[in-house]
């Protein structure tokens, strides 16, 4: 069958089985292999991308189902390769660190800030509790996405190799 | 990762195409909503349809919550997440949000509906046991026409309910009366987990006595359970702790938990105890305030 | 201390303080992490690439009577089906483990575990891989399983291996340390001898990536190009080599990015060698990628060990004597990856941070029908298990002494002034400022009003718990004449390259799941030689373009590659300094450095810098008497001693007295682990260490039932803490550096998975003494807590 969405601003349209999955479309098919996956049984939440703003689990979406609607995936979150806040504010509160929950994480947070721009810590902890990471202990993710909803209105970052001497 | 068997993917434009085509595909075909219940089965090869029905499409028609005088209905297609934060809701009855907070995860309730919930019939399932707290009414359409379903009815054991093939729960209504307060807790291992085990209470007052209180049960049988012997119990007392304990008293006699990896027989019936106590005493609590102001 | 309250204002702050050298910098990984432009493997395409999917065993225990493939043969969509039969006409249906066991790559005769490998099928996609296991069909006669670990090696039980020839019980290994005669002397005479039954209950690393690979046989050269999950690629060649038959240069092992490895990625898996054969005989590149089902139920889990710890003292708290016994179940095949003298890997320090008269361990290993491993998760080769063994004895001592947990702890300390200490088991520990520590932890926790506070709680009914741990870790293996796996000693490689114009690569031997090693040893290096670490790659994971080493886990990379990369680097400077006495026209000895630049000494205005020797070195001037041109070097770092980082961790739990639900309010985590090289990375390894012990404290858990069905294999069943179970973490830190290791640095990677677990069961027990509970197993969940109240603690299993 065929399915046409947006994702990340642009049309797509493929020929898709029926049981595909929204994150296997995105990945295998797209090309787009920043949304990852981590478990069958919708737990883990690697695989959270944004369906018409919301965060969803990807690996338990349909691509059919997303047909005609609008997906936005952690390569949709940088403007002209500068960097959301988001972005910026995990690299400088250390929010990641093997960066296989990170993408979901980042996704979620976005859409957080969209709805609530000064989340509270416990709004937050609340916000990324569908999502696990093994590595950080989340009080860095907390920080980062604090980080980024301080300096919303600052200039997006360039994604410019860091210069640490500068 | 695990992935489904082939399957034919339809997407229904209306309620009465969605019936139509259950009608037309048979009993191979399965409706999908949130999808957060069904495409992890399919996934595990657990259930294996051959059609699916997509009626996200119908939220508009069938997510709507509606609140009157004397009635409360919400389409099936409502959101888990509407239902956290539908503030008319949580004014009628705030064992919803208490609910939808320990529901899942915020990602999923995203997508995860009303009638999904009680359609997958899990007896751990937290939305059944709201419902039947409430004691609503579950209205079916098929091809024929609508039919309402009262709670103590829709369940015929674990994961069968009383909507046939070719039918679709298209919405849940829910009496409303004075004086009322409402309820939920929930124990579970780890947020989002099922529950070791829940409970629902509601209490309706008539001046400082309970003119009726409902109490309902999670993980702890076969399907959700509500309590009459509690009804029986509290109507035309005064709420009390001691009232509330001959409750629980009566909460951990009329359950049936198993001894399973989230807890023992033995604690779990203790729980259906403790906290049908604890959601009675905030129902109690939160009635009496709605009676003062 | 950190807290979340001390996130700054909003202004535009600068996190990265850019040291040429240690301290906080921002991670240069982190770019591509943040865009999705990592290369996991399974984001890997290769041109024609086929998918793999594995069938594997429904029950725990059968032989193997029937395998009818026909049906998946003609699927259109499969290009190969392989079974143990196929396997085993080419010699590879068998394979060595890293403990020096076989295992089955692919089952013959029978299945000796839920899960374990039976055939693979190699399609066009992915979903093509899975319906077509659906098309092979296998004929089972049940077996009756060895699942309960007590009972495996009562005489009677059916026998796991009986493919060894004479094999007649499930008995894996025994194995002892320490002087049993002086133990029980000194327990014979004691004033007070406590004994308790513990468990280390079967847990799993679960890293959010499961693992898997892409193997490419390519059929002209003869060379084998797998990428992998794998923590130790350089090993993993070597065994290869070994297992296939492909002669080692033919082979190229590439670790990509690593979804976390936890030790989860340690072991070679069938998957992998099925995925090579999948490769040569399609003649395509084939990906292996396990779900999660498969990693819960299949790979290396951690710890499931039974024990009996006895603790003896005298009655005014001084510890004499502390012994251990324990039950360790293997699994079917002996996988744990441990050094091979240590087939109980480093349990041996279970004697703790005290100083002690006398302590014996024995260590009884048996086969169960459950899935290979037990040396994984952040256990630094069996230390958690020690640990927790240790800890929680001491606690009950307290306990039974009626002595603060804290007060007997410091009465008991091994005392700065007696490094290097020579344990009872023979360890050297390097050094250690115990006191330090804990009363930095006291410190931050405010322990005394936490005590006050609980006092006044307890009359109300609430439970209130407080629980110490104090951990010594032996990380860093280690001592090439000790410590290897397989025969491949563990010893590590580096090599260091300034170019022309001063920039710089080096070259590692361990690679990184998440460690941040291409931010910390381009710091390291940095520190040496002056050149800042933003003009320093740092390469790794890839056996074609980094030297021999064997990987990263048991916290080894600092201590042994970080060391190596020191030296090296090292190296280097000497090299330039001769080439900057030429250039000076002066002697070395007339030279001093300061970092980046060699001063004339007493005329610091002449000097030259480190890119104007680097230039040099490749110019065309003359170059000192003797000295080649470039500037680089290579050494093999054999440590002479692991490093012994240690801290001191305080944690407070309130449980629901009518629930009996357990919530962590705070945990206070005092980490020493010598000179820190980047204060934010650790940071983030304690934080998610201490993740893990609230995990495995309270919630994870891989269970059986009767008949070997895994209990607990997804992530609905096998429960990881999320944000919401987690306190702030308080973490501060002291700095003891080794004084054997080069830059003075330890390990720190599973230190919090390592002393997180008993402080928080402390805190549960400690909580529960108004029910007169002394102990209570792990997972603490509400169930098992409650019975623990009603005078019912069971162990899980």
């Amino acid at each position: 069958m065929q399915v046409s969405m947006t994702v990340n601003d642009e049309v797509v349209t493929e020929t898709v089985e029926g049981r595909m999955l929204l994150v296997h479309f995105l990945r295998d098919r797209l090309r787009l292999t920043g949304t990852h996956w981590g478990c069958d049984t919708s737990n883990c939440g690697t695989c959270v991308v944004q369906l018409d703003g919301e965060p969803v689990k990807s690996c338990t979406v349909l691509a059919a189902m997303a047909s005609g609607h609008s997906v936005r995936t952690v390569e949709g979150l940088e403007v002209d390769h500068l960097l959301d806040p988001v972005q910026q504010g995990f690299i400088e509160c250390h929010g990641l660190q093997c960066g296989f929950c990170t993408p979901g994480m980042l996704m979620t947070a976005r859409a957080l800030l969209d709805r609530d721009p000064d989340p509270s810590e416990a709004t937050i902890r609340e916000a990324i509790s569908g999502q696990i990471c093994r590595c950080t202990g989340y009080t860095s993710i907390i920080r980062s996405i604090q980080w980024a909803a301080a300096h919303a209105h600052e200039h997006p970052t360039s994604d410019e190799p860091t210069d640490a001497t500068s | 990762m695990q992935v489904p068997a082939p399957i034919e993917y339809e997407r229904a434009t209306s309620v009465g195409h969605a019936v139509g085509l259950l009608e037309r595909l048979g009993a191979e075909a399965r409706i999908l909503a949130g999808g957060h219940s069904l495409i992890p089965m399919m996934k595990l090869r657990l259930v294996n349809p051959e059609y699916l029905i997509d009626i996200n499409d119908l939220h508009e028609e069938l997510g709507r919550i509606t609140v009157t005088d004397g009635e409360v209905r919400i389409g099936t297609m409502a959101r888990h997440r509407e239902l956290l934060e539908s503030d008319k809701l949580y004014e009628a009855f705030p064992i919803f949000r208490d609910a939808e907070r320990v529901i899942a995860d915020p990602i999923v309730r995203n997508r995860g509906t009303l009638g999904g919930s009680l359609c997958q019939a899990d007896p751990s399932e937290d939305l059944s046991t709201v419902c039947t707290t409430l004691g609503a009414s579950c209205v079916i359409r098929g091809s024929s026409g609508d039919r309402v379903v009262p709670m103590e009815e829709f369940y015929l054991g674990p994961y069968q309910t009383a909507v046939g093939q070719a039918e679709i729960l298209i919405e849940v209504r829910f009496p409303v009366r004075q004086h009322s307060g409402s309820a939920y807790a929930k124990v579970d291992r780890r947020a989002g987990d099922w529950a070791v085990a829940a409970a629902g209470a509601a209490i309706w007052l008539d001046g400082d006595v309970i003119a009726d209180a409902r109490v309902g049960l999670a993980a702890v049988g076969p399907n959700t359970t509500g309590i009459p012997a509690i009804s029986e119990a509290l109507k035309g007392l005064e709420p009390s702790e001691e009232a509330f304990a001959v409750a629980g008293q009566i909460a951990t006699e009329n359950c049936d938990p198993v001894t399973d990896g989230r807890g023992t027989s033995d604690y779990k019936r203790h729980l259906a105890g403790e906290l049908t106590r604890r959601t009675l005493r905030t129902a109690s609590d939160r009635a009496m305030q709605r009676s003062r102001g | 201390m950190t807290t979340i309250e001390d996130v700054p204002p909003p202004a535009l702050v600068d996190n990265d303080q850019h040291p040429v050298g240690y301290g906080r910098m921002l991670r240069k990984e982190d770019p591509r992490f943040v865009r999705g432009l990592g290369t996991f493997c399974d984001d890997l395409q290769l041109p024609g690439m086929l998918h793999l999917a594995i069938l594997r065993s429904p029950v725990a225990h059968a032989r193997i009577t029937h395998i009818d493939v026909t049906a998946a043969e003609a699927h259109p969509k499969v290009k190969a089906v392989v079974t143990g039969a196929d396997l085993a006409k080419r010699g590879l249906a068998w394979m060595t483990t890293l403990a020096d066991d076989v295992q089955a790559v692919l089952a013959t005769d029978k299945v000796r575990y839920q899960g374990q490998e039976v055939a693979f099928v190699v399609a066009e996609d992915h979903y093509s891989a899975r319906d077509a296991l659906e098309l092979i069909f296998v004929d089972y006669d049940m077996l009756d399983p060895v699942i309960d670990l007590r009972t495996a090696l009562d005489p009677g039980a059916p026998v796991v291996r009986d493919e060894i020839e004479g094999k007649a019980d499930n008995h894996g290994f025994d194995w002892e340390t320490g002087d049993a005669a002086a133990t029980s002397a000194v327990f014979k005479d004691a004033e007070v001898t406590v004994t308790q039954d513990l468990v280390f209950p079967r847990v799993h690393p679960a890293p959010m990536e499961t693992c898997g690979a892409v193997a490419d046989f390519d059929r002209v050269s003869g060379k084998l190009t797998m990428w992998s999950t794998t923590q130790a690629p350089h090993a993993h060649r070597t065994l290869y080599a070994i297992v296939a038959g492909i002669p080692e240069h033919k082979i190229r092992v590439i670790s990509p990015d690593v979804g976390g490895g936890f030790g989860n990625k340690v072991p070679i898996y069938p998957g992998y060698v099925c995925a090579i054969v999948g490769s040569i005989v399609t003649g395509k590149p084939v990906k292996w990628m396990e779900d999660r089902t498969e990693n819960l139920v299949s790979t290396a889990f951690a710890r499931d060990y039974i024990m009996r710890g006895e603790i003896a003292a005298t009655r005014d708290g001084r510890i004499l004597a502390i012994r251990s016994n324990v039950l360790a179940d293997l699994g079917a095949f002996n996988g744990t990856a441990a050094p091979l003298k240590y087939p109980a890997g480093f349990f041996g320090v279970f004697t703790g941070s005290y100083d002690i008269e006398a302590a014996h361990c024995a260590v009884t290993a048996a086969y169960t029908n459950k899935a290979p491993g037990g040396v994984a998760y952040s256990c630094s080769f069996r230390i958690a298990e020690a640990v927790y063994l240790v800890e929680r004895m001491v606690d009950r001592l307290a306990s039974e002494l009626d002595i603060d947990p804290v007060e007997l702890r410091m009465k008991n300390f091994i005392q700065p002034e007696q490094f290097p200490y020579t344990t009872k088991t023979g360890w050297v520990y390097d050094s250690g400022n115990y006191p330090g520590a804990m009363n930095e932890a006291l410190r931050i926790a405010g322990y005394d009003d936490l005590r006050a506070e609980q006092v006044v709680r307890r009359e109300r009914g609430e439970l209130m718990g407080i629980g110490v741990s104090f951990f010594t870790e032996a990380v860093g293996a280690g001592p090439r004449k000790d410590m290897d796996i397989l025969g491949l000693g563990m010893a590590d490689g580096c090599e260091l390259r300034i170019h022309p114009t001063g920039k710089a690569v080096v070259r590692i031997s361990v690679q990184s799941q998440g460690q941040g090693h291409e931010t910390t040893y381009a710091q390291i290096i940095a520190e040496e030689i002056g050149i800042s670490p933003a003009d320093i790659d740092v390469v790794h994971g890839d056996t074609d373009n980094t030297p021999f080493g064997l990987g990263t886990y048991g916290s080894r990379s600092t201590p042994v590659s970080g060391a190596a990369a020191a030296l090296v680097a090292r190296k280097v400077r000497d090299k330039a300094k001769i080439i900057a006495s030429g250039m000076l026209e002066v002697s070395v000895a007339d030279l001093e450095w300061r970092k980046g630049a060699f001063h004339v000494k007493g005329d610091p205005g002449t000097s030259v810098t480190i890119q104007d020797i680097a230039m040099r070195a490749y110019g065309s001037g003359d170059l000192p008497e003797g000295l080649e041109g470039g500037l680089e070097a290579q050494i093999c770092y054999n440590p002479e001693n692991l490093t012994y980082p240690f801290g001191a961790y305080i944690c407070v739990v309130d449980i629901d007295p009518g629930t009996a639900k357990v919530v962590v309010r705070r945990f206070i985590a005092v980490d020493d682990c010598g000179t820190r090289i980047n204060d934010m990375i650790i940071e983030g390894q304690v934080h998610g260490g201490l993740t893990d012990g609230i995990g495995i404290a309270l919630m994870e858990y891989i269970g059986f039932d009767e008949e070997g069905n895994c209990l607990n294999g997804s992530l609905m069943d096998y429960l990881i803490p999320t944000s919401l179970e987690v306190p702030h973490w308080e973490t501060s830190h002291t700095v003891t550096p080794s004084p054997h290791h080069p830059i003075g640095a330890k390990g720190v990677g599973e230190s919090a998975t390592v002393g997180s677990p008993p402080a928080i069961v402390n805190a549960v027990v400690d909580a529960l003494k108004p029910f007169g509970v002394q102990h209570v197993d792990m997972p603490c969940t509400p169930s098992r807590v409650w019975e623990a109240m009603q005078g019912r603690a069971r162990p899980p299993m």
